[in-house]
This record gives structure tokens, C-alpha cells and sequence, in this order.
């Protein structure tokens, strides 16, 4: 999510979110812990991704893909498969998003929603190598905007994840220094799953998910990446310069770990049961 | 002479409208002596003349319009102002302020402030001009901005205001229609103010067909039952108490007029009437003192609503 | 995902293609406008297994200034494939191959819209494929019409685009991925409904003067299915949003006044 500070916001919108937030209430009506209705499609990309997933969130949508391709490991990492999340706010999702090379916005997206996957261990990378030192698997998960309603972290994160669970990819082996595919089908080798949840602080006010509305008048937000033992694995303190005290990021962790749960009880189950 | 399409049809672009001795309007093109459609609306045959009415479109400003916009930007003596669309708008302080005003213009209206402007001077080569002058035009405060399609806003006014007023006096709000695809809403309480919100979206899905008003109306008068089963508090309809605005209205001189129709850039510019409709506002206005600010507000956009009567049944 | 294969051949002795299309039959296409909420207008298309976004904006003001154009709108065409769209990741970065396809759907469109209202302002495309399997451009143009209809630009009409192909000889409508790959040629055309004009107009592979007449030709019949197509798409969004038991009669509601049919002077849009 961008930094707003510079857009103009009319004083009648902060004024009308900073009223409702005082009455203890949201533009959209949700409780200040809610998260907004997340639909999940599975495999919209079936015949060309290893897997793929479209998040919506509110109004917010996303479509994240997975390649597996074979290629040589990093020669720091010669037993350790290559993971690459990428995520781009492509200008047909919002006015606000503009055409060109990745602006700091969109660097800071890709960034957290990798760090996320990657400071989990959500994927054991060592299972993801083929023959050490020659040959590995390369993940490749991209995401890819569609509708900007505010939150483009959470839901990026849940797409990724959910494309993530869902991914498909021929079993390689090296025989004789030529690839072979075996014909075997396999899965990615998860181990975790660490979901993105973003809080926004708006005046003595924590909310979760930002709507667009909100994130134009935010403070800052927090987000923070929750494991499935509900450990912490990655925070960023982001989307405007407005500080926040120790007790609001303590009030914020509960917030996350009270959605975490369900909401990956709700990946699991879509990409587990594909419709 | 024929012509090819049903009342109220929506129409796609390089759809044959008619052939013949007809009059190619708004949203239209010819070609020889066919009349195709160039958007996706509503056909409308009147007399001779056809047009199709657009159903989405972003807001290309027309003189006289009321609209409402948020400064973005001061500059010696001029606001520049945002209404959506291609265009940014441009208010200069002789349009607005009484001399003599101060130097620093910025004291009156600032950046972030919102507010209810006409459109005095529109064409394709310099930007639309704002004036201030005009009864009910202020700057806004409280209440929340709502942002429709524009193509939907004369379904929003209704014919000579029916639905607006009919929202209005059932949900005891106050609301500023702007052509442009805002709406400003002041309720007393929340939940009479997202049902307004839920009738100004149902009206923009809607638009396009008949009866609406009678559902629109059905649907507030079944919610209000709702929310006065739930809770029956006394101050759930109180009047907004605010003495800015009476004032303000006592400030305002003459109520916006309709600029007469010149001749227009090329293009598909809507034809206006040139009567002014005041006579039918007059009608509108009760007595009753907290709803005079309204009923002012809604006189400006009747005049607007002529024009587009085509959406209405 | 299965891994790519290549048929072994393209047309069998019935003379059906290797997915069991007549030489002449378009793949199973769903149109549906207005699916993106923040854009102007959108539409989403799948042709087979390609399945593309097009969303539009506009007109709006243009960014950078130095683009802008005194006596019209400037449009502005993004064609992007996803990493994940085809079986060999493509790469992030926008490719050459992206930016002529860009300019070539720009020049497909260009002359149905009425850029001359809307001077100094920008019209934005942008185009997602989020699945490719063959006539990416062609499907995109489809997509592109209906969005640009959605968001109100004035249009002389919808452009419906397809790709005509030829495989052991046999020229054949609608190439999918394979056929284009393994295939002799590929002819991508989008065309001005009402005239029949060409507005897009490539050509890869061999073919006879002959072979190319009637392969355009039949990429013209086509194209006029596909134009039902997007019409009814563009329809269909507004029965959607219609209540149920829509009765329109001349019934009036109970808030009809007398209708005014005073409009004074019209103005026309002229064709160029």
C-alpha cells in the first residue's frame, strides 16, 4: 500500500472516517477487527501455471501465478532450491497506480509479501533441489493487481499462499546431465503457511484491513506476517511517517492473531478442494 | 424512414438507430442517412430527433451544472479544483468571495476543502471555470462524500426531483446532488446514512430501467421499519442543528440560472431548454425551516434534471 | 499444468483439428463486461484457454504533458502477459514483442473512437493476459472494445478480431497455441464491422496471394460471429442489473409527470 500523504484527501472524507471511527464505527460498517469477505479462486490458470490463485478482498482483487522451472541453484545456496516472489500494482487496477517501472510502492510490496513467505520458511528449499550444486527447482510466484480498494498486501499475501498450496509441477531428475521428467506429479514442499495482516492506525485507532478510504487517511499502518504456531515472522512499519506507540503494536498483534486462523483455514480449505 | 429500435432500449455502439429523414443528436453518429448509436445507453426517438442516452461515461462538465469538487491547489487568486473527469477546474476569487478579500485567498478555502460550485465557462481547450455565486453554492462541511457514475446522477434527481426529494424526506437527511458524480450526504445517525448510500447505489445499477423510484421508496420505507423496530431512541431524527448553514443561505443573492444554450463545441453537447424552470421549483419549497436549506439545493439541480429526462420514466 | 506437447499432427483424416474444431469454428468464447469495479470500464474475455483483462480509464488527464495532443485524446494501449500466462515463464519486464503488440491494438482501435472530443485528455488500455494460449492479440482487441464501450467513450462501433492460420496446407480460423506454433502461418485481423475494413492486419508464415484473399475472408465471416458476441455482451450486462418481473410497457410510476419533448437545437457527431 502506497504512502497517501501526498494525495489530496477532501477534509469531508477524513472528517467523515475519523467521526465514525470515534462512534466506533467503519465506513463499511465492519468491527475495527474484521477483515472484509475474502473469496478465493482456485487455478484460474490451469492449463498454463503450476498453480495460480485470484484473492479478492472487499473490492480489492488480485491474481497471483507459480511457475516451477529448473535452472541452477544460487552458489551461496548449492542445496537450496530458488524462491522468487515478485508482485506488481499494475496501473489498471487504480487512477493512483501509474504506468512505468516498479516505484518504491510496489518494490515495498513485492518485498514484504516475499519476506513473508521466505522468513517463515514456508517452503523447505532443500527439497527443492534436484542434484546439488547443478541443478535445483525455481519457484517463481507473481502477483498481479486487478481492483485497488485498499490492502493490496493482505491480499497478495493470501493469493500468493493459496497459489502456493495449489501448485502442480512434473517431478525432474538429472540422468546423465539431461533433465528427464520422471512423469510423477508433485507438490511444493510446504512447511508453514505465514499470512500478511495489515493494520492501519488512524488517529487512537487501530483497524484492520484497510479499506482505501481509510488507508488515504491513515497515520501508518503495521503489517505483520503470522505463522501457523502464530509466531511472528515479519513486520514493517509502513504507509505514512505517523508514529505509534508500543501498546498500539501490542494491540495490533492481537488483531492479527485473532484473523489469523481463519484465515488459513479458508486457503487451505479452497486450494485443498478445488470446485 | 424507419426506425429500429424500442423505447428504452439499450443500445450498443455501431448499433442502426434509424434511416431517413431524422435528426442525429447526442450520443449518436450519421452516416448518409442512417443514424447509428456511438455509446451504450438508451434510445430515445423525440419528434424526429434521436439520441441515445449514455449509461457510463466520466464527467465532461456543462455549463450550469452544479457540481461538487475538492481544492487542490491555491494559486494567487485562483483555486484549482478537482471534479473528476479529464479536466481540472479553475475558481477565481472574484467568482466566489465579496470584495474586498484578503491577499492570502487561502484564509477563505484551502486544500482538502470541498465545495458546491456551477460550472460558469466550459470548452475543450481551457479547463472548466467555477463560480460560487449562486444560491445554496458553498463550501461543505461534516457529512460524507458519495461517488457515483455521473451517467447516473439525473436518475438520482429524478423528474423535477422526485427521487432525491422522495430519499430526502423519507430518511430526514440533507443532500447536494453534484452533476459530477458526487453526492453529498448529512444524516443525523450512521445507519440512516448508509441506508441513503444503499438507495444511491441501488439507483446507480438500476438506472437504466422503470419503476425505479417505487422500489427505491419500498425498500427505504421497509429499512426504516426495520431500524425503528430496533431501537426506538428520541434522538434518532434529530434535525442537524447547524447554524452555518441558515446563515449562509441569508449570504446567497441569486439562484443559479441556466446559461443559455450558444452554440457548443462539435460534438454531442445535450441540448437545454431555454425557459427557465423556476416556476415548477417554486412548487417544491415547504415551510417548514430546517428543510429550506434543502429544498434550495434541490431547486439548483431541478434545473439540471431537464436535460436528461430521457433516463426517467 | 500438463507439459507441453506437441500433437502429432494438426488435422486428422476427417479434416477436424487436433481439438476437434471444424477448419472454420471458433473456440468457445465468454465475454463479460464490466467486471473490474475501479477502472471505467472493463471486460473480461476467454477464447479456449486464453483468458485476458482489459480494463479502461479515461478520458483523463494525461501524464506526462509532453504527450498530449491539441485536438484529440491520445490513446494509450498496455498489452501485458503475466509471468505465469504461458509455460515458459516470460519474464517480468515488458518485451519488445509487448510493446508492438501494444501499438498494434492501438492502431486496431484508434479509428472507431471519437478521440476528437476529448482534446488534450488520454484514454488508458491497459490489457492483462493472464492466460495465453494463441490469438493473445486478437482476444485482447475483443476484450478492449467492449471495455472501452463500458466506459463510455463514444464509439463508431465494437472491433471484433480473430486469427486465421493454416495447418498441412488447410487454412483454418481461431488458432489456439499449438496451431500456431506448429502451424504454417498466422494471420491476425480485426475489422470495422459496418464496412469490413481492416483495422489490424498482420501476417507470419507462407501463403499464395490465393491462400491469403480467402483466409482474410474467412477471417472477416468470423469476425462478424464474434461481433454478435460482443454486442450481446454488452447487453447482457444490463439485463443483469435489472429486477426481476421487468415489465416494460408504457406504464409510468406513480412519480411521471408529463414528458417534455422540447430539445431546441441538436448537435450531431460527424463521421470523419
Amino acid at each position: 500500500m502506497t504512502d497517501f500523504s501526498s494525495e489530496i484527501i477532501s477534509h469531508i472524507d477524513r472528517g467523515f472516517v475519523a467521526d465514525l471511527l470515534s462512534k466506533g464505527e467503519r465506513v463499511d460498517g465492519r468491527a475495527f477487527g474484521e477483515y472484509r469477505e475474502i473469496i478465493i479462486e482456485p487455478n484460474p490458470v490451469a492449463a498454463k501455471a503450476e498453480g495460480s490463485a485470484i484473492v479478492r478482498l472487499g473490492d480489492t482483487s488480485v491474481v497471483a501465478g507459480v511457475k516451477v522451472l529448473t535452472g541452477p541453484p544460487y552458489p551461496d545456496t548449492p542445496d537450496e532450491g530458488v524462491i522468487m516472489i515478485a508482485a506488481e500494482m499494475a496501473p489498471m487496477a487504480s487512477p493512483l497506480f501509474e504506468l512505468g517501472p516498479p516505484k518504491e510502492p510496489a518494490i515495498e510490496l513485492a518485498r514484504i509479501v516475499d519476506r513473508g513467505v521466505r522468513e517463515s520458511k514456508t517452503m523447505d528449499a532443500k527439497a527443492l533441489c534436484i542434484k546439488p550444486g547443478k541443478l535445483v527447482y525455481m519457484v517463481f510466484a507473481d502477483v498481479y493487481t486487478l481492483e485497488y480498494d485498499g490492502n493490496l498486501i493482505d491480499a497478495s499475501s493470501i493469493a500468493v499462499n493459496a497459489a502456493l498450496l495449489g501448485t502442480k509441477f512434473p517431478e525432474i531428475k538429472l540422468e546423465d546431465g539431461e533433465e528427464v521428467a520422471t512423469g510423477k506429479e508433485l507438490t511444493l514442499p510446504l512447511q508453514n503457511m505465514a499470512i500478511e495482516h495489515t493494520v492501519a492506525k488512524i488517529g487512537n485507532h487501530l483497524v484492520i484491513d484497510p479499506v482505501l478510504k481509510e488507508a488515504m487517511v491513515m497515520d501508518c499502518r503495521l503489517t505483520m506476517a503470522v505463522d501457523k504456531n502464530d509466531n511472528f515472522t515479519a513486520m514493517q512499519k509502513g504507509g505514512g511517517a505517523g508514529p505509534i506507540s508500543l501498546e498500539m503494536v501490542d494491540q495490533a498483534m492481537g488483531m492479527a492473531l485473532d484473523s489469523s486462523k481463519e484465515i488459513r483455514e479458508l486457503i487451505t480449505s479452497t486450494m485443498k478442494n478445488p470446485e | 424512414m424507419a426506425v429500429y429500435f424500442q423505447k428504452r432500449e439499450v443500445v450498443v455502439p455501431g448499433q442502426l438507430l434509424a434511416e431517413g429523414r431524422y435528426r442525429a443528436s447526442f450520443g449518436t453518429y450519421d452516416d448518409g442517412d442512417r443514424i447509428y448509436s456511438a455509446l451504450v445507453g438508451l434510445a430515445e426517438l423525440r419528434g424526429n430527433t434521436v439520441k441515445v442516452v449514455a449509461l457510463e461515461g466520466v464527467y465532461i462538465p456543462r455549463e450550469g451544472d452544479l457540481v461538487l469538487g475538492t481544492i487542490t491547489i491555491v494559486t494567487g487568486n485562483n483555486w484549482k479544483v478537482d471534479i473528476g473527469g479529464p479536466y481540472l477546474a479553475s475558481l477565481h476569487a472574484n467568482n466566489a468571495l465579496r470584495r474586498p478579500y484578503d491577499d492570502d485567498i487561502s484564509r477563505y478555502m484551502d486544500i482538502g476543502d470541498v465545495i458546491a460550485a456551477e460550472v460558469i465557462a466550459f470548452d475543450r481547450v481551457t479547463g472548466p471555470f467555477l463560480g460560487m455565486k449562486g444560491r445554496g453554492l458553498r463550501r461543505l462541511d461534516s457529512g460524507m462524500i458519495l461517488e457515483i457514475s455521473p451517467a447516473k446522477i439525473p436518475r438520482v434527481i429524478g423528474r423535477r426531483g422526485s427521487m432525491i426529494n422522495m430519499i430526502q424526506d423519507i430518511l430526514r437527511i440533507q443532500t447536494m446532488v453534484g452533476q459530477n458524480g458526487r453526492i453529498w450526504i448529512r444524516a443525523s445517525n450512521i445507519e440512516v446514512m448508509r441506508l441513503a448510500i444503499k438507495a444511491f447505489k441501488m439507483i446507480e445499477a438500476q438506472a437504466h430501467t422503470s419503476r425505479l423510484t417505487d422500489r427505491v421508496k419500498t425498500m427505504l420505507e421497509e429499512e426504516m421499519a426495520n431500524i425503528h423496530g430496533e431501537e426506538m431512541s428520541e434522538d434518532m431524527f434529530e434535525e442537524p442543528t447547524d447554524i452555518e448553514d441558515s446563515k449562509e443561505s441569508e449570504d446567497i443573492a441569486e439562484p443559479a440560472e441556466l446559461v443559455e444554450d450558444e452554440d457548443t463545441a462539435e460534438g454531442e453537447e445535450p441540448v437545454k431548454p431555454e425557459k427557465s424552470p423556476k416556476t415548477e421549483a417554486v412548487d417544491e419549497i415547504k415551510d417548514d425551516s430546517p428543510e429550506d436549506a434543502t429544498e434550495e439545493e434541490t431547486e439548483s439541480e431541478e434545473t439540471e434534471t431537464e436535460t436528461k429526462e430521457e433516463v426517467s420514466e | 499444468m500438463s507439459p507441453e506437447v506437441k500433437p502429432d499432427s494438426l488435422l486428422n483424416a476427417e479434416g477436424l483439428r487436433f481439438d476437434g474444431r471444424r477448419i472454420d469454428e471458433l473456440r468457445p468464447v465468454q465475454m463479460e463486461v464490466g467486471v473490474l469495479k475501479t477502472a471505467d470500464g472493463s471486460a473480461s474475455i476467454r477464447q479456449g484457454k486464453t483468458y485476458i483483462l482489459a480494463a479502461v480509464y479515461g478520458p483523463r488527464e494525461l501524464h506526462p504533458r509532453h504527450l498530449t495532443l491539441n485536438d484529440r485524446a491520445f490513446l494509450r494501449v498496455v498489452y501485458r502477459m503475466a509471468t505465469f500466462s504461458v509455460p515458459d515463464r516470460k519474464r517480468p519486464a515488458p518485451s519488445r514483442r509487448e510493446r508492438e503488440i501494444s501499438m498494434v491494438i492501438a492502431n486496431a482501435l484508434q479509428p472507431v473512437l471519437f478521440l476528437e472530443q476529448y482534446p488534450k485528455a488520454v484514454i488508458d488500455v491497459f490489457i492483462q493476459v493472464i492466460q495465453a494460449d494463441g490469438g493473445t492479440r486478437c482476444a485482447a482487441i475483443n476484450a478492449a472494445s467492449l471495455a472501452l464501450a463500458d466506459a463510455g467513450i463514444p464509439m463508431r462501433s465494437l472491433v471484433p478480431s480473430v486469427a486465421v492460420g493454416k495447418a498441412e496446407g488447410t487454412l483454418i480460423v481461431d488458432l489456439g497455441d499449438e496451431e500456431d506454433k506448429y502451424g504454417e502461418g498466422d494471420v491476425p485481423l480485426a475489422i470495422l464491422p459496418g464496412t469490413n475494413e481492416l483495422t489490424l492486419l498482420q501476417q507470419d508464415g507462407s501463403f499464395t496471394r490465393e491462400e491469403l484473399m480467402e483466409a482474410m475472408q474467412m477471417g472477416i465471416n468470423a469476425c462478424k460471429y464474434l461481433h454478435e458476441l460482443q454486442k450481446d455482451a454488452l447487453k447482457r450486462s444490463y439485463s443483469k442489473k435489472a429486477p426481476e418481473g421487468e415489465d416494460d410497457d408504457d406504464e409510468m410510476d406513480d412519480y411521471d409527470d408529463d414528458l417534455e419533448t422540447d430539445l431546441g437545437e441538436a448537435d450531431i457527431m460527424e463521421d470523419e
